[in-house]
């Protein structure tokens, strides 16, 4: 059912876990299938940018949710934030060497998991401003 | 599952562990523990079947030896099986397996009566009860689905209210596949009786493993699978009153009195006889010993925190369907699977759909619950070293989990 490579993240998923101080934290749900994954991100400044520096995801869901989730991780780290905000369940699922279609939405979890933790952090820095 | 080639053919234990060569899985341990969903050909069955293949391959209906042989050997293996659930020859019609069985045990008689008249049921059966309650539904037929309560049990009670002078049949399973639990199928069977309903129960589960008397336990019709019970895939039977009249899903040939034309499966039958007689001498043995490793495996694993086991007791021996808060299932099955335990779970996210499974959802668990499911179903090759290992493999897996889980300690 999953590619190797998914199955080699699930099995050694560097980026589950959570961020101690983190500057922004998006929490969300999938109702269809009731998983759950809360993205912590860590922001530093680069050259004027927002630059990501650490993605770490706590996941409640399926193999391909902690494959996903590992996954967000790693091509978020190092990129603008705005570059960050615009990646796809798509870029996740090539990096993985496919999904099944019906564990597409695991893959969109991962992706809005990362948008609530951007805005999260934009919220929190605007009212801070 | 694909990903794991396994090197030996063996199940006993040796020790060692599963070797991560980049994606080149070597096991030395295998450890089946999900008899519920089959079980392996036992070495004594397969030997009964293996003339039959091509050696003594007649049809049974051709009239010369080749014939004969093959017929002799099917009505044996009848007799055998009539006499294993004490019913008669006559009464035992062979299928393709569980889903047949019960498929045309169903409709068979539902399609006898009238379009306004009723089929009632429970919200725990197998799908090849289910599905095929809803396809009669389509059909015109009435269907009522029973509740079970949170231990997983259909209340007698319930089964009274719900028979109305226009049920033609009640069908409730006599061990559920998911939590092992037994229903009080001879009280069912005689409210049915008392209210001349006609009363079938899916077997598929306790056939060559728990003591059947269609007599004593007030039933009408009964399906059975040799799969479950170290038999051949791909054959089963249906029990069915002499008096009964239901109407074939198949057309052809007279085979089986017309009910089930197609060319009879010799040695699957011969296979099925024989595996039920040994599962019948076997079964107070085996059903202690399993049910001695299956306390421990549970005793033992609900020593893991938030934890719990799905459905009451009577419980099937081998069935240890347990539950882990925070985790989800199949993460849990494959992580198993690497160290080479197999299990199953019932929950959300299988290859099905996003669903949970329908037996925990009707026992009240909520979903988060349903996904944290895991069902272990022992069997005949299963030793007290298979449970040591998976009582060793299997809190750091829950461990591991539960340390990326969100829903830990919020
Ligand atoms: C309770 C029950 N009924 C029916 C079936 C279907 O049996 P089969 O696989 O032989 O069609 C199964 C097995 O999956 C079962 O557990
Ligand atoms: S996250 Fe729900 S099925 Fe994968």
């Amino acid at each position: 059912m999953f590619s190797k490579k998914t199955m080699e993240v699930f099995r050694n998923p560097k980026h589950v876990g959570f961020i101690k101080d983190a500057d922004g934290i998006g929490r969300v749900g999938n109702p269809s299938c009731g998983d759950i994954m809360w993205v912590y991100i860590k922001v530093k400044q680069k050259n004027g940018k927002e630059i990501l520096e650490d993605v770490k995801v706590k996941t409640f869901g399926c193999v391909a949710a902690i494959a996903t989730a590992s996954t967000v991780g790693e091509i978020a780290i190092g990129k603008a934030l705005d570059k960050a905000i615009a990646i796809t369940e798509k870029d996740i699922a090539k990096k993985l060497g496919g999904l099944p279609k019906e564990k597409m939405h695991c893959s969109t979890l991962s992706k809005k998991g990362l948008k609530a933790a951007i805005e999260d952090y934009r919220n929190k820095k605007e009212k801070a401003d | 599952m694909k990903l794991l080639k396994s090197t030996t053919k063996n199940t006993a234990v040796n020790a060692g562990d599963v070797t991560n060569n980049t994606g080149n899985y070597t096991m030395t341990k295998r450890v089946y523990l999900d008899h519920a969903a089959t079980t392996p050909l036992d070495k004594r069955v397969l030997k009964v079947m293996e003339p039959y293949f091509s050696e003594k391959f007649g049809n049974a209906a051709s009239t010369h030896f080749f014939g004969e042989e093959a017929e002799e050997a099917v009505e044996k293996a009848r007799e055998d099986i009539a006499k294993a659930i004490n019913a008669k020859p006559g009464e035992i019609y062979f299928t393709s397996g569980g889903t047949e069985s019960d498929n045309l045990a169903l409709a068979g008689i539902m399609r006898t009566g009238k379009k306004c008249e009723q089929l009632v049921t429970s919200n725990i059966e197998h799908h090849a009860i289910i599905r095929t309650a809803d396809s009669l539904k389509k059909e015109g037929f009435e269907t009522k689905f029973l509740s079970v309560n949170k231990k997983g049990f259909i209340q007698i009670e319930d089964v009274e209210k719900a028979l109305k002078k226009k049920t033609r049949l009640v069908s409730v399973m006599h061990a559920n596949n998911e939590i092992g639990t037994i229903q009080p199928i001879k009280e069912i069977g005689e409210a049915c009786h008392k209210k001349e309903t006609l009363f079938h129960s899916d077997a598929v589960q306790t056939v060559g493993k728990e003591k059947i008397d269609v007599e004593k336990m007030n039933i009408d019709m009964l399906s059975a699978s040799a799969h479950k019970f170290y038999g051949p895939k791909g054959v089963g039977f249906l029990f069915k009153r002499e008096e009964i009249k239901i109407e074939p899903l198949m057309f052809g040939g007279s085979h089986e009195k017309g009910l089930r034309p197609s060319t009879s499966n010799t040695p699957g039958i011969v296979g099925m006889a024989k595996a039920l007689k040994i599962g019948i001498i076997e079964m107070d043995e085996e059903n202690a010993r399993e049910k001695k490793m299956r306390d421990r495996l549970v005793k033992e694993s609900l020593e893991i925190k938030n934890s719990w086991i799905n459905g009451g007791f009577p419980k099937i021996a081998g069935c240890a369907p347990l539950g882990f808060d925070f985790v989800e299932g199949q993460s849990m099955l494959l992580m198993l699977s690497d160290k080479g335990i197999a299990a199953s779970t019932g929950s959300a996210c299988n290859s099905e759909g996003l669903l949970p499974s329908h037996v925990l959802t009707a026992l009240g668990l909520p979903r988060v619950k349903c996904h944290g499911s895991l069902r272990f179903t022992l069997g005949r090759e299963n030793t007290d070293t298979d449970i040591d290992y998976v009582l060793e493999v299997l809190p750091p897996i829950v461990k591991k989990l539960r340390e990326i889980s969100p829903l830990r300690g919020k």
